[in-house]
């Protein structure tokens, strides 16, 4: 297909159908670069991990996240529509009562928000969330 | 009786807009408690003056539930960071008299419920004062020192510390008496269309609150949550600052902040939320 | 250099032994992400708060790497356990160099 003005507003109007329904398109290669050099390509399973995060964001600027990470050692938080995706690693020390963290995050598009866990025994849990930035209007 | 005119901004988003818009429309029927002390009112019967609003609501309950949690604690508030300044601020001496406002006014709990009747109508000066008039006219005649930028951090910080003293009392701004010509003016501005977009407060906050203007949801456009922390700016923002702000989103020249014709708009939209609480400094999106 | 960076927390006073207490902080910090451009163009550079720890009588609690993807004003909030009376030590660490240090105590019982 010839890339016409036309054209490209048909592609972005498909891609905000997809996106208002819940479907991202691919994309967040860098992210999975980072993760997959983090766990060194390990096998990641679905476990106690979890990340909240609002399903949709007033502002990109503030967005909370909790996240809980019972037996991890580290969970290392992505964006990964973000120009930079690492967001923040946590590391619980001995006197953390629980392993869950709250934080406020910057979210540059409707993305993933991806949480990845290292337990006590090696191994890595994953979780994620979709988050819909709004573009806003005039805040009021 | 509200009249509802749609605005058909973009009819290419249209299908994601009604979508949005079934699924909040209205504000929400949370309640607002700060520290679980203060029980804020966010909801109230429309002041006699206004003819085409039945129920008044706070901007926080146009918000998303996030952003209302964020009012909720002081902790989490970030504009007390600012409010906690001002404290400090309060305490310090500036100025040829060698005073600061605690000279004179003691603990800054001795402003309770300023905040709530300001705009307010000063006698000896014949003229409607802002909160920020009168703690200028302060440091000028007062402290003998500089007044401060209209809407610049100090001041709004000040603004910010005397108003959350006040929070919970229900805004009771005077609009009679000598008032009354002030508030006049105030209200032609707020029916009056500006700029290129050619559109009135009313056309956006009267007409149209509960509606999405893009995906924002328009609030009423009350100001008792002001100074407000915005998560767009992350600080405190003026009503003045808002003000300019709204009028040239419409694409027109606005007027400056402290100017004669927003503090007659700051007296009619103060009006407009006469017994909702005061909550600033509030959070907003 | 950053300026008006200046932080706060809120740890309660007093616990009974073995309690997890929530500990909130938050810290003014503007977190110059490095993505903004100035007026004229010119990238803004990267200024942030790098890291942020939290440790009782020397014992680490949390110790959180902090990327420009951490909002303006970073807060947090997490659990701690105390055996013991003592002091809460937090530590942010600032792009420039600065260290900005608050302490709290706890009464345990």
């Amino acid at each position: 297909m010839e890339l016409t003005r036309r054209n490209m507003m048909v592609l972005s109007s498909a891609a905000l159908a997809a996106s208002s329904i819940g479907v991202l398109p691919a994309m967040a290669s860098l992210a999975d670069e980072q993760i997959a050099e983090l766990t060194g390509g390990a096998e990641m399973v679905e476990g106690e991990l979890s990340i909240s995060a609002p399903e949709i964001a007033e502002n990109g600027n503030t967005v909370p996240i909790d996240i809980s990470a019972p037996g991890a050692v580290m969970v290392a938080v992505f964006a990964d529509g973000n120009p930079t995706p690492a967001v923040a690693t946590f590391k619980f020390g001995p006197l953390a009562a629980s392993h869950d963290a709250s934080t406020r995050i910057r979210l540059a598009a409707t993305q993933n928000v991806i949480a990845i866990a290292q337990m006590q025994d090696g191994t890595f849990q994953r979780a994620s969330a979709e988050v819909k930035v709004t573009i806003g209007g005039c805040g009021g | 009786m509200r009249t509802k005119t749609s605005m058909r901004l973009g009819v290419g988003l249209a299908a994601a807009s009604v979508f949005a818009m079934a699924a909040c429309a209205d504000p929400d029927d949370d309640q607002l408690v700060v520290n679980e002390e203060i029980e804020m009112i966010t909801e109230a019967a429309a002041p006699d003056h206004m003819e085409r609003v039945r129920t008044i609501y706070s901007g926080w309950r146009f918000r998303s539930d996030e952003t209302q949690a964020v009012q909720m604690d002081d902790f989490d508030n970030p504009a007390m960071i600012w409010v906690d300044a001002a404290a400090e601020v309060w305490e310090t001496a500036d100025g040829t008299e060698g005073n600061s406002c605690a000279s004179c006014h003691e603990s800054v709990d001795s402003m309770e419920g300023v905040r709530a009747v300001y705009p307010k109508w000063n006698e000896a000066a014949g003229e409607v004062r802002t909160l920020e008039m009168q703690v200028n006219d302060c440091r000028e005649n007062q402290m003998g020192a500089e007044p401060w930028k209209y809407d610049g951090g100090d001041m709004t910080n000040m603004v910010a510390l005397i108003s959350s003293v006040s929070r919970g009392l229900p805004v009771n701004v005077a609009i009679d008496g000598p008032a009354q010509s002030t508030w006049e003016q105030g209200k032609d501005l707020y029916y009056t269309r500006f700029g290129q977009l050619e559109l009135s407060c009313a056309n956006c906050h009267e007409d149209s609150y509960g509606l999405h203007i893009r995906s924002d949801h328009l609030s009423q456009g009350q100001i008792n949550g002001f100074p407000t922390y915005r998560l767009k700016n992350t600080k405190l923002n003026s009503v003045h600052s808002r003000f300019k702000g709204c009028i040239r989103d419409t694409r027109a020249h606005t007027f400056a902040p402290g100017s004669p014709e927003f503090v007659a708009l700051e007296l009619y939209v103060a009006s407009r939320g006469n017994g909702l609480s005061v909550e600033g400094p509030s959070v907003r999106n | 250099m950053a300026t008006g960076v200046k932080p706060r927390v809120k740890v309660p006073k007093t616990a009974s032994a073995g309690e997890a207490v929530t500990i909130k902080t938050l810290i003014s910090h503007k977190m110059e992400s490095g993505q903004r451009k100035d007026d004229d163009g010119n990238i803004i550079p990267r200024s942030i708060i790098n890291r942020f720890t939290a440790d009782f009588n020397g014992q680490n609690v949390i110790d959180v790497t902090l990327e420009p993807a951490i909002s303006t004003n970073p807060f947090f909030e997490f659990e701690a356990i105390v055996a013991e009376t003592g002091t809460f030590t937090f530590t942010w660490y600032d792009d420039d160099g600065s260290v900005y240090e608050e302490t709290k105590e706890i009464e345990v019982s």
